[in-house]
């Protein structure tokens, strides 16, 4: 099993659980994410002071997978994440972690059978 | 009184009390999201400390015949307790009473800018308490108190002797404001951590627009009635409003690039600070320009100050200092005497006497409030630290001060 960690933008995130819904992923935990990447933080001005703005804010979506399906769940992220043609700087970032052990808590399943 | 009058009087005091929680949100809003509660707080225990001391020596050091004759501060005993207001002698006393509480307690609520995010609460109480007496009471004395030959009485110097015009307290409560508010920031120090950007600028917007329309109580209800003066004052108000949203935003768009939000708002008040002076004094295309040229002057002012590091957070200097100074040279040079005061700007053939007049005023205002406020502050300090400790500010006076969050599971 794999956790895949998905940092998008925030409009992009709808269609991305869509997609991903469709194409079978149906369970997946969504929140709030500030942070920066390989570019510098933009410059605000309130009342004439400039203030580096060094954290923008993502959606961060992650979803557990089996191990078969780390490649098709990826894709469906990817493809839908992008924005613009050719994309564009900041739509994200996807990785992904091994999981050692899952479980349902209503019947107590595990591995697989709970994701 | 005219029934009218006060009808429109009590009106007048229900919108000038928005301005404290409009005040609050204002402020609250501009500052970080861990020193809204204490900011708001500043704010709202302004109005209930100058209300105990208004009742027991306030109205009498401001309003008071003169002691000695001299003009410098009102009869503190005239007044006290407002036994005097219990009986309809048809004056108008208790209507009175309440609108200059809320002229005292708006003026030391701007302050509290001088102190964002550093003082201590119980400090901040106590020197509510003395700044109220030891520098709005003089100030307000020399220039509300208005002598009257008929019953002997006596009033303040700026008003009486020097002449001044000032419609509505740039001076007493506007450039007074702004000097105390830098005095208490210098005393208090710069805040450790940078200020960081405004946590809620909606918020503040809500707090402008309470304070606008707190405002049209304020300039209106001084003309003293439901009367002409009233209208046109109303009407000068709003144009300078309208031309402060665009003197901000022009030197915001020449300067950084961009017209912003937070700039149409604080040039919206300082639009209303420069026409407070002069509100009866100027044309309406002059009420317009007043609005602009003390917006654009807040706004060059703001970038000015931080130059040179002091850390008068809410920028109340620039905005209710600068403006106000821009507001009544304004009239110094181009009053309209075709306006209610019926005066003439020097440019317009008006005499020069007024360009020393209207300067002693502003400059001894000025000193006067920002050498008493420092030492107070100063004094207080000596006695007790005034400011927090630096682990309290580090953890936001919300919580360190209060024990109360803004906003939950939120550090900000
Ligand atoms: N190395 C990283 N470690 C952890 N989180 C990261 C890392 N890089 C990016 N992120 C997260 O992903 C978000 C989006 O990053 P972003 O898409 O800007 O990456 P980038 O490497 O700058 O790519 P691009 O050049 O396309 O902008 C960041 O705001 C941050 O939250
Ligand atoms: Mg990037």
């Amino acid at each position: 099993m794999k956790l895949i960690t998905a940092i998008i933008k925030p409009i992009r995130v709808e269609t991305v659980s869509k997609e991903l819904e469709k194409a079978g992923f149906t369970g997946l935990s969504v929140s709030e994410m500030q942070g920066r990447g390989a570019q510098a933080g933009r410059m605000e001005y309130y009342r004439g002071q400039a203030f580096a703005v060094e954290f923008r804010t993502k959606m961060c979506i992650e979803l557990l997978v089996a191990e078969k399906d780390v490649d098709k769940a990826i894709d469906v992220i990817v493809a839908n994440a992008r924005t613009g043609d050719a994309g564009a700087i900041g739509d994200g970032k996807v990785w992904v972690t091994p999981v050692e052990r899952v479980v349902r808590v209503r019947t107590g399943e595990e591995g697989e059978a709970a994701i | 009184m005219e029934p009218a009058d006060i009808a429109w009087i009590l009106t007048a005091i229900a919108l000038v009390l928005l301005m404290f929680p409009g005040l609050a949100m204002l402020y609250g809003g501009m500052l970080n999201g861990r020193n809204v509660l204490n900011m708001v707080l500043m704010v709202m225990s302004s109005l209930a400390v100058t209300a105990v001391v208004y009742v027991i020596i306030g109205h009498g050091l401001v309003l008071g015949d003169s002691v000695g004759g001299a003009g410098i501060i009102g009869n503190p005993f005239e007044y006290s307790f407002f036994t005097s207001f219990m009986e309809d002698d048809g004056s108008g006393g208790p209507l009175w009473g309440a609108f200059y509480i809320l002229f005292a307690g708006i003026s030391v609520a701007l302050v509290a800018s001088g102190a964002a995010g550093r003082m201590k609460f119980g400090s901040w109480l106590v020197f509510v308490a003395l700044w109220v007496v030891l520098v709005y009471g003089p100030l307000g004395h020399w220039v509300f108190a208005f002598s009257n030959e008929e019953t002997g009485v006596v009033g303040g110097w700026m008003r009486n002797q020097l002449k001044l015009h000032d419609f509505a307290g740039g001076t007493a409560i506007h450039l007074n404001a702004g000097a105390a508010g830098l005095a208490l920031a210098m005393v208090l120090g710069r805040r450790n951590a940078p200020a960081g950007r405004p946590h809620n600028l909606p918020l503040m917007l809500v707090g402008v627009a309470l304070i606008a329309t707190g405002w049209i109580g304020f300039n209106g209800g001084t003309a003293g009635g439901a009367n002409f003066l009233a209208q046109y004052v109303v009407l000068t108000s709003i144009l300078s409003l309208a031309g402060g949203i665009l003197g901000f935003i022009a030197i915001e768009r020449i300067r950084d690039g961009h017209a912003t939000m937070l700039g149409a708002g604080t040039g919206a008040i300082a639009g209303l600070v420069g026409i407070t002076p002069v509100a009866d004094a100027v044309g309406p295309v002059g009420a317009l320009f007043v609005g602009f040229l003390a917006s654009a002057a807040a706004a060059w002012a703001i970038t000015w100050k931080r130059r040179h590091k002091i850390d008068d957070a809410l920028d109340v200097f620039a905005i209710h200092g600068i403006a106000g100074i821009t507001g009544s040279l304004f009239a110094v040079f181009l009053a309209n005497a075709a306006a209610p005061a019926g005066f003439s700007g020097i440019l317009r053939g008006g005499e020069m006497d007024l360009l020393w007049r209207e300067g002693l005023a502003l400059i001894v205002t000025m000193v006067y409030s920002f050498a008493m406020t420092y030492a107070i502050a100063w004094t207080m300090n000596k006695i007790v630290p005034i400011r927090v400790s630096v682990e309290e500010e580090e953890l936001g006076l919300d919580r360190a001060l209060h024990v109360e969050t803004a906003y939950e599971g939120r550090t900000f």
